[in-house]
């Protein structure tokens, strides 16, 4: 029979039982013939169990709390709405501080609050649309299912206007926060990456209608209305000329029929 | 969700223990652990078919290694676990404690790699071919390494073991 010379890999697979039968037997009646080498893998095989032993313990203990993977699994759940949703409220705070970042335009008054509609669009689309790894929260696949929440946590009927007709696709949208309560962001992209942030919340005055209004804020620039108490405003990085008839088909679309 | 809790759940002691015998500290253990537990949980879809065991192991161990070299960076030294000072009663349980903190200190002399790699298969049983997926390294390197690591503890064991002072006595 032709034997296969006994390595050192085989007397290691010995000491941690890893060796098949045959394989086994023949490492066992190689040591029997070699009791220095035998005298090696009995002290390995000695400190095997002293590991082992030294560190059994461990496994018997209860587990602590935050080990527990149900929380853990439940704590996934509920994170990145939330965490997006502080971001989101940081930034504004944080941009809110700066001294210098204000509105200029014809929307100084903030009468009727569609200046702070304009604001909001604005730090929305200066946090989200140069975002390249989360710059909406639902994917415009579930956009059915965000105007229903966004309908629901906004407590007016929330439709998700189609800018297909301008070259716009939808990409999604999110819920953000507003100092008046959520305000439902939907985002478009065209063919060369150009973005536009539409944002969408109820007003405290629940009949305002207002005419269109330009408005920038830094570079970003656009438009800003309200409709039977809901304020629209759409803003991008586009002249003004670009975004006037986007507008004007977002106020057409939104009008109930 | 209810497959990864099933798989994973009862794996979770043994990571303790990995993690434990890596850190030597409880607490440090334990947080290295959740970490290992929040990134299994997001990342689960994204595993490749194979042992979940080896993928868990995987994580914690890249982990832990981060933590090492970043310890390494600040000249952090490693905290020693008390491993609880509980009253033994018996001498024979008192001298198998001592000889258990006798083998786990010369373990921690050990080089990372040669400790992680006896430690994966020696104590987690893990084969070589998973443990070589956990380390990122051939089998061959898994089999040296091991090999090392044992006559390293071996020679770190000699001179303090009972029965080399037999051996010692019997030259007389």
């Amino acid at each position: 029979m032709n034997q296969r010379p006994i390595t050192e890999d085989d007397l290691h697979a010995y000491v941690d039982q890893a060796l098949e039968p045959e394989r086994r037997a023949a490492v066992a009646s190689y040591l029997d013939n070699h009791p220095d080498v035998a005298g090696r893998v009995a002290a390995f095989a000695t400190q095997r169990e002293q590991l082992r032993g030294a560190l059994a313990s461990i496994v018997d203990e209860p587990l602590p709390a935050e080990l527990n993977l149900s929380h853990i699994i439940e704590g996934r759940k509920r994170r990145p709405r939330w965490a997006g949703g502080m971001v989101a409220a940081m930034l504004l705070i944080g941009l809110g501080g700066l001294g210098g970042w204000t509105m200029h335009g014809l929307l100084q008054d903030g009468s009727n609050g569609l200046s702070s509609l304009a604001q909001e669009a604005a730090y929305s689309y200066s946090v989200f649309a140069p975002d390249h790894v989360r710059p909406v929260e639902i994917k415009a696949s579930n956009s059915a299912e965000f105007a229903q929440w966004a309908t629901t946590r906004l407590k007016q009927p929330v439709k998700v206007p189609d800018l297909s007709a301008s070259g716009y696709r939808l990409m999604g949208g999110r819920l953000v926060p507003t100092s008046h309560g959520p305000a439902a962001m939907f985002m478009y992209d065209d063919d060369r990456g150009n973005r536009l942030v539409v944002l969408t919340r109820p007003m405290s005055n629940r009949d305002l209608a207002t005419p269109m209004m330009p408005q920038s804020t830094g570079d970003v620039a656009g438009f800003v209305w309200a409709e039977a108490g809901m304020g629209y405003t759409l803003v991008g990085q586009l002249p003004g000329d670009t975004l006037k008839p986007i507008a004007n088909e977002i106020r057409k679309q939104a009008r109930p029929i | 969700m209810k497959d990864m809790l099933v798989q994973v759940e009862p794996l979770i002691p043994a990571l303790r223990r990995y993690a434990r015998a890596l850190m030597r500290d409880r607490a440090a253990a334990d947080d290295l652990v959740q970490d290992c537990l929040e990134r299994a949980v997001s990342r689960w879809h994204q595993r490749r078919d194979g042992s979940v065991r080896a993928w868990l192991f995987t994580i914690l161990h890249n982990l832990a290694i981060t933590q090492f070299r970043q310890a390494t960076a600040r000249g952090r030294h490693m905290p020693i676990d008390d491993a609880g000072e509980q009253e033994l009663a018996s001498a024979a349980a008192q001298e198998q404690r001592l000889i258990y903190q006798d083998v786990l200190s010369k373990l921690a002399k050990l080089p990372e790699e040669q400790r992680s790699v006896l430690l994966l298969v020696a104590v987690e049983d893990l084969s070589y071919a998973d443990a070589a997926a956990v380390l990122n390294v051939p089998v061959g390197t898994v089999m040296s390494r091991l090999s090392r690591a044992r006559e390293r503890l071996l020679q770190e064991m000699d001179g303090v073991a009972p029965g080399n002072v037999v051996v010692l006595r019997s030259l007389k």
